[in-house]
């Protein structure tokens, strides 16, 4: 594909994870944070996320597991994901964190297994349109082109 | 600079290090900051370090908050700000917070996902100079240089100030109280010998210092130093502990007294939060006890100032409890908490370092404080800041405290609490209050009893002065909470007594006065302190001095309003109470004087606490202010139409307005402005 496709796809991609609430503004403050000293700023962030939010993933999915559930220790890891998913502009999941904090006040269990349920969800949708996102950056990359900024 | 991912110290050295920053880059300046970042997760720390290199500071990362500590400790100038997460795995962000404000002294900026107000407020309460909500955008991070610098233009100004009030003191004679050691000069034989060691201490201070650089040479209090000095104040015991004798004690060479004054306070601060976090883990409350920020000093006060506290039935058993537990090192309440401080030393300094971190309220009021010097007649040895913490601390505990320790404290005191004010947001600033006001009256007591008449012995004298125009005797005693400073203590002393017997009958013409409890009186000693330090009120003789200073302090009316406004933002609750309560209170509390020297205005806190938060007191206040408003001539003078009352009211209000949510933290909620006599 030429440059030039790629590129449209490109924006048009990402302004569609942009309008969908995928990513918000914070999303744009870390391209902007990526310069010729860190050519790779936005995937290394990124995969940081992904790692870290895996495992609190897994680690809220035992937590939640027990007979009796650590509320507190919910409440922090669900603290955690609202925290790393905010930074890096995953706007989806950090909405979904802020009802789990709610029943994890509660301490309902139930409700707390929806949230993890939908958060894992958003996650995944996210992870994947990231990572499509990125692939299209190294098609245009491979290409020869440069990567769109978005404004 | 780019130092590169997970570089650990880069810079320095030592005093050129510390003072690198601003000498080094001013061309680039903010640029070259040293900034320190402590949060677990790992992708904001990425974020935050790669923000922070944009803006052209030096940074370090760090995922834990013991590596963190350690490479502060091992690199004591090697830093300019640290940048902490909340909710950290190994330790408390605002644990650590207290460590490095305590064992650093340097600015700490807090930041959670968290953007609760409780959150925030702990935050100020801490001592943070800032709180940022995540996700943290650059625009925030690339002017967290100002905290460093106003934490050194702080630092310095105190210096100065201390300086011209230890020549101020020097002028004066006085009765050396038995307490005066530590501070300020006057006691030991000679002002001039104290105030010349000062000057000493402090030219050997500034010879350290880089001239360029704004930042002082700081004494970094290690574990093994901190150790020396807790088994120092143990040996001497909490209440006799002064900063001269376990300076003596410690036998550290090129430690100076002011360094020990204000560790000591910061220790106290400590040990009074430890008690009073055992009381109410949830902290940010109005209960002298239970504000476990509160709570610091309480371990100074223990014994006799715990005693004197619960005799004059201010002091809440249970508070009372709580203090002598957490002198005794015991947890007094549910339980841990006071064992903290022998556990782990490092906590003292934490709590005590929030805690001196005051409201911003605090800051204006020590800049306003500054320029008027209220006791004018009466050498102050009070800086102006001290003035201004005084008042504050009118409402807040710290504020006794500081008196208490004197001048050196006082100044350190001030300084932190200029920091603290400076750093501190709005909503800080009455959680200072309320903080300060419990320290404050913890402090009080003890003061009285050792050392630190000052503070009683003010605002009695300010009470003669109005009730019988006694206005020598006012003089001192409202000074004196401001001014730690040695020759204000002499003065109080004098004042005290003579106070005790003349507030007494001042109370019953006050008419409504006497009949007003104790608490109430204290109250009224407390915001007429806080009023006459404002700027007192024409209605006072002593006043007349002041009028001389009004120009170059504060303008009275400006001061009552910045100090409005100080006092408004550090604790909105208190902000009702001041405007009048201040008034009367301060009447009240004058003639309380009489019997500890600064008790009475402890007293009003203490009642104050008793009631168990703000509003009861305020309840208790507004009542007063009735009585005392309709029956005080003084208070009309106290709200001299110099002062613009209105304006004050009006800056109250505002400022109680803009602390709206934090009021209600505070419990002040209720009487907030409705009750406000304007």
């Amino acid at each position: 594909m030429e440059v030039g496709q790629l590129q449209r796809s490109f924006i048009e991609y990402i302004s569609s994870l942009f309008n969908e609430g995928f990513l918000d503004a914070q999303f744009s403050q870390l391209q902007q944070l990526q310069d010729e000293s860190n050519p790779d700023f936005v995937v290394e962030v990124v995969s940081l996320f992904f790692e870290d939010s895996e495992r609190l993933l897994n680690d809220l999915t035992m937590a939640l597991d027990q007979p009796n559930v650590d509320f507190k220790q919910v409440d922090a890891h669900v603290h955690q994901l609202k925290g790393s998913s905010s930074s890096v502009g995953a706007q989806r999941v950090k909405n979904c964190c802020v009802p789990f904090r709610n029943v994890c006040e509660e301490q309902n269990t139930e409700g707390c297994l929806r949230c993890l349920q939908q958060i894992k969800q958003e996650y995944l949708l996210v992870k994947n349109k990231l990572q499509t996102l990125f692939e299209l950056e190294q098609q245009i990359v491979a290409a020869g082109g440069a990567i769109p900024m978005m404004q | 600079m780019n130092l590169g991912v997970g570089s650990v110290v880069k810079t320095m050295s030592g005093a050129s290090c510390s003072v690198s920053w601003k000498s080094n880059d001013n061309n680039q300046f903010p640029a070259g900051l040293r900034v320190l970042v402590v949060d677990d997760d790992p992708t904001c720390l990425r974020i935050l370090e790669k923000m922070l290199r944009n803006c052209h500071y030096e940074v370090t990362k760090s995922n834990r908050a013991e590596i963190a500590l350690s490479l502060l400790r091992e690199n004591r100038n090697g830093f300019d700000i640290v940048i902490s997460d909340v909710h950290m795995p190994d330790m408390d962000g605002f644990k650590l917070l207290e460590h490095v404000g305590l064992e650093m002294d340097l600015p700490v900026i807090m930041m959670s996902a968290d953007d609760s107000k409780d959150v925030v407020m702990k935050g100020v309460t801490h001592g943070a100079c800032d709180y940022l909500i995540k996700p943290v955008r650059i625009e925030a991070l690339k002017n967290i240089w100002q905290h460093v610098i106003r934490k050194k233009k702080h630092e310095r100004k105190d210096k100065d100030f201390d300086q011209s009030a230890t020549a101020e003191e020097g002028d004066r004679q006085q009765k050396p109280p038995e307490d005066l050691d530590y501070s300020s000069s006057a006691n030991e034989g000679g002002n001039w010998k104290s105030s010349k060691r000062r000057k000493e201490e402090e030219d050997e201070t500034e010879e350290r210092d880089d001239s360029s650089s704004l930042k002082k040479p700081r004494v970094v209090w290690s574990v093994e130093l901190h150790q020396q000095f807790v088994q120092a104040v143990n040996q001497l015991g909490i209440d006799k502990a002064v900063p001269k004798k376990i300076l003596e004690l410690m036998n550290v060479p090129g430690l100076t007294r002011e360094n020990v004054a204000s560790h000591l306070q910061k220790y106290r601060l400590y040990l009074r939060r430890l008690s009073g976090v055992s009381q109410h883990p949830s902290g940010l409350n109005n209960s002298f006890m239970g504000h476990p920020e509160a709570t610091y000093g309480m371990s100074s006060f223990n014994g006799l100032e715990l005693q004197a506290l619960a005799a004059t039935g201010q002091l809440p058993a249970q508070s009372l409890a709580t203090l002598q537990a957490a002198a005794l090192g015991r947890s007094a309440t549910k339980g841990a908490t006071i064992s903290m401080p022998l556990v782990d030393q490092r906590n003292l300094f934490s709590f005590e370092n929030p805690k001196l971190r005051f409201p911003e309220g605090q800051q204006q009021l020590n800049n306003s404080n500054k320029q008027i010097n209220l006791l004018h007649g009466i050498p102050t040895t009070m800086e102006p800041k001290q003035l201004a913490d005084l008042h504050q601390s009118s409402h807040s505990p710290s504020f006794v405290a500081m008196n208490m320790q004197g001048n050196s404290r006082v100044q350190q005191n001030n300084a932190l609490l200029m920091h603290m004010s400076q750093q501190q947001q709005q909503p800080s600033r009455a959680q200072m209050l309320n903080e300060t006001n419990n320290v404050s009256q913890v402090s009080r007591p003890p003061l009285s009893m050792s050392q630190q008449p000052l503070s009683s012995n003010g605002i009695p004298g300010a009470v003669l002065s109005r009730s019988g125009g006694i206005v020598a005797n006012v003089r001192g005693p409202v000074y004196s909470p401001v001014s730690q400073a040695s020759p204000m203590v002499d003065f109080s002393l004098n004042q005290n007594t003579e106070l005790q017997n003349n507030s007494f009958p001042l109370v019953s013409s006050n008419s409504g006065m006497s009949t007003m409890t104790s608490k109430r009186m204290l109250q009224e000693e407390v915001n007429s302190d806080i009023k006459r330090s404002r700027g007192f009120p024409s209605g006072y003789n002593m006043f007349d001095e002041l009028h001389q200073q009004k120009s170059q302090d504060w303008g009275l009316s400006s001061v009552g309003s910045t100090f409005d406004a100080s006092h408004h933002s550090t604790i909105p609750g208190t902000l009702d109470i001041s405007p009048s309560m201040l008034v009367q209170q301060g009447i009240s509390s004058m003639k309380r004087n009489g019997q500890n020297g600064i008790s009475p205005i402890s007293d009003a806190f203490s009642s104050r606490e008793e009631s168990g938060n703000v509003n009861p007191m305020g309840g208790n206040l507004l009542t007063v202010k009735a009585e005392q408003l309709h029956d005080a001539s003084y208070q009309s003078s106290f709200f001299p139409g110099q002062f613009g009352q209105d304006d004050l009211m009006s800056a109250l209000l505002k400022q109680q307005e803009s602390v709206g949510p934090v009021e209600t933290e505070f419990g002040f909620d209720g009487y907030a402005l409705d009750n406000l006599p304007v």
